[in-house]
């Protein structure tokens, strides 16, 4: 068991939970709710812990699906809390205030929820894709028996390390982590794919400060990636965090790296999305003309709370700061020129 | 030609590019009275995916329901389905008639296409998921009961930031592997890529009720 994944499954948020004004029938208004929130879980686990700290002060009938909100932007339920937090305060603030609501779920923006369930297939679904992208399948996550898979999730949701570790230990998904920690510190890393969420929040403006940073205010704002990154193990020169984050943001960073995927194969690479002339119309090839590279600062990338130095191995990043999915999650803000 | 994943029954990202383009000149040639599958650029002109929106369910007598493509033109809204304006839209029997936008998205994880949709009435309004699965086939919602979390499930639709429905993908290697083994001649002339959405839809089209049309099957 390694320290720092010990420290990522310890790791908590302070959340300050306060009832919605809409939702407040009673005088004098609830007071709020103070919570300790796993970094590795999922905000609708905490509603067992919630409900009852408002329930006098909510109106009558059947309540709605639970959601939460921070300064008006509805929380996506399946993003771990601890990503939220890095994500949404970039100045972190604790404890961090956020609203609950027990009516008018936002069905528009965000994916319903049936409470526990609904966390826990989409963790298992996450964990088998992440399964496909390292062992190419995803029959040992499929074939896991019941009481197992019973077990992991208890473990995710109790925050029990060495049971999550003995349960999927059977799902053997090690990944280039451990590559680098067998080849003695030497920096040889083997080929691989590894589960990556990057979640992009793009500035015009400078700020020097993170506490002049614009708030995020909707989800438009911010940008989704799920692509795995592709390592390919170069002799005496380790891949690092910088290089990974790079590599998965092609519109960004341009093809410079030999690390893209469509870069070892055997085909003109001027001719990589266009296959025809009439093709044309349909794909654009040249991400040169959109933003050339060197304009294109990165102003933050934070993991689990942290903010690694770029040059660190990306194998160490792995090893130690993904999540219970085997997904890493990164937070990265970046400084893009206004595109005129 | 990507022979390599071509045997694992999986696509990569240029591929599906090059795929996608086929299938777009290949079904606006062979079947120009259907609406036009379009190719949606997006995350800042690198990736984009496949569309075909406004798709007429129409529900008949028979036990279930087909999606039949109007004439081209006829109508084509191309807005959120919110405004939507009523006099663009065909007033047989409102109640009935449900609307579908398909896209065709590329999931790196997995390297195969992704089927994700979305449904509204007449009106635009979205309709719920047991309104949706009324729709299905008969075999798909034997699907749906069988495994609630992991056939159709409502997602975010990765460029839109919005629900939308999404066939899992996890199983789609394993029978596109079978589909394109089951023709060694398909495997040999090395055509798969240029028809691997075509083959890919005649199989995922048809939990959603889409038949190709028959003109572009024939080519498989």
């Amino acid at each position: 068991m390694e320290e720092a994944q010990k420290y990522v499954w310890e790791g908590a948020i302070p959340l300050q939970i306060h009832l919605h004004e809409s939702e407040v029938t009673t005088l004098p208004t609830p007071p709020p709710a103070l919570i300790l929130a796993p970094r590795i879980g999922y905000l609708p686990l905490l509603i067992p812990q919630i409900k009852p700290h408002f329930s006098n002060a909510l109106p009558p009938g059947s309540p709605d699906t639970v959601w939460f909100d921070y300064n008006g932007l509805p929380l996506k339920w399946y993003i771990p809390t601890g990503v939220l937090f890095d994500l949404l305060c970039a100045e972190p603030e604790r404890p961090w205030n956020l609203t609950v609501h027990f009516r008018g779920y936002p069905s528009n923006i965000l994916v319903p929820c049936e409470g526990e369930d609904s966390v826990k297939w989409s963790f298992i679904n996450s964990l088998k894709e992440a399964a496909y992208i390292i062992n190419g399948n995803c029959k040992n996550v499929m074939n896991m028996s019941q009481p197992d898979q019973v077990e992991l999730w208890r473990s995710v949701l109790n925050g029990n390390l060495e049971a999550y570790v003995r349960i999927s230990s059977k799902l053997r998904l090690g990944t280039v982590g451990d590559e680098y920690a067998d080849g003695g510190g030497q920096g040889q890393v083997k080929t691989g794919r590894v589960p990556v969420r990057l979640y992009v929040w793009s500035v015009s403006e400078d700020f020097d400060d993170l506490e002049d940073a614009p708030q995020i205010d909707s989800w438009d704002k911010i940008s989704y990636i799920n692509r795995p990154v592709e390592i390919h193990g170069e002799e005496g020169n380790y891949f690092t965090l910088q290089d990974a984050v790079k590599s998965i943001l092609p519109e960004y960073f341009p093809n410079k790296s030999s690390t893209k995927e469509e870069s070892s194969r055997d085909e003109d690479e001027n001719e990589q999305t266009v296959p025809s002339e009439e093709g044309e119309k349909y794909l654009s090839e040249n991400v040169d003309t959109c933003y050339p590279s060197d304009n294109v600062e990165i102003k933050l990338v934070r993991i689990q709370g942290i903010e690694p130095k770029m040059d660190i191995p990306f194998s160490w990043v792995v090893k130690n700061l993904t999540n219970p999915e085997h997904y890493l999650h990164i937070c990265v803000c970046l400084k893009v020129p206004q595109v005129l | 030609m990507g022979t390599k994943e071509e045997a694992q029954g999986t696509l990569s990202s240029t591929d599906f590019g090059v795929a996608a383009s086929a299938f777009i000149l290949n079904w606006n040639t062979v079947c120009s009275s259907f609406p036009p599958w379009t190719w949606v650029l997006s995350h800042h002109q690198v990736e984009g995916y496949l569309s075909l929106e406004n798709v007429l369910l129409s529900s008949t007598q028979e036990e279930h329901s087909e999606l039949s493509f109007p004439e081209a033109g006829k109508h084509s809204h191309q807005e959120d389905p919110i405004d939507v304006d009523d006099a663009t839209l065909v007033h047989t029997n409102p109640c009935k008639v449900h609307y579908y936008d398909l896209h065709i998205i590329y999931c790196n994880s997995y390297r195969v296409p992704v089927l994700y949709f979305r449904a509204y009435d007449s009106d635009g309004e979205p309709l719920e998921f047991d309104e949706i699965e009324k729709d299905l086939p008969a075999y798909s919602k034997k699907a749906l009961s069988d495994s609630k979390w992991t056939f159709i499930t409502q997602e975010e639709h990765p460029y839109l930031n919005r629900p939308w429905y999404k066939l899992h993908p996890c199983g789609t290697s394993e029978w596109m592997k079978l589909l394109f083994h089951a023709d060694d001649a398909l495997a040999k002339t090395g055509v798969a890529i240029e028809l691997y959405l075509v083959a890919w839809l005649s199989v995922v089209g048809h939990v959603v009720g889409l038949r190709i049309p028959f003109e572009m099957m024939k080519q498989l």
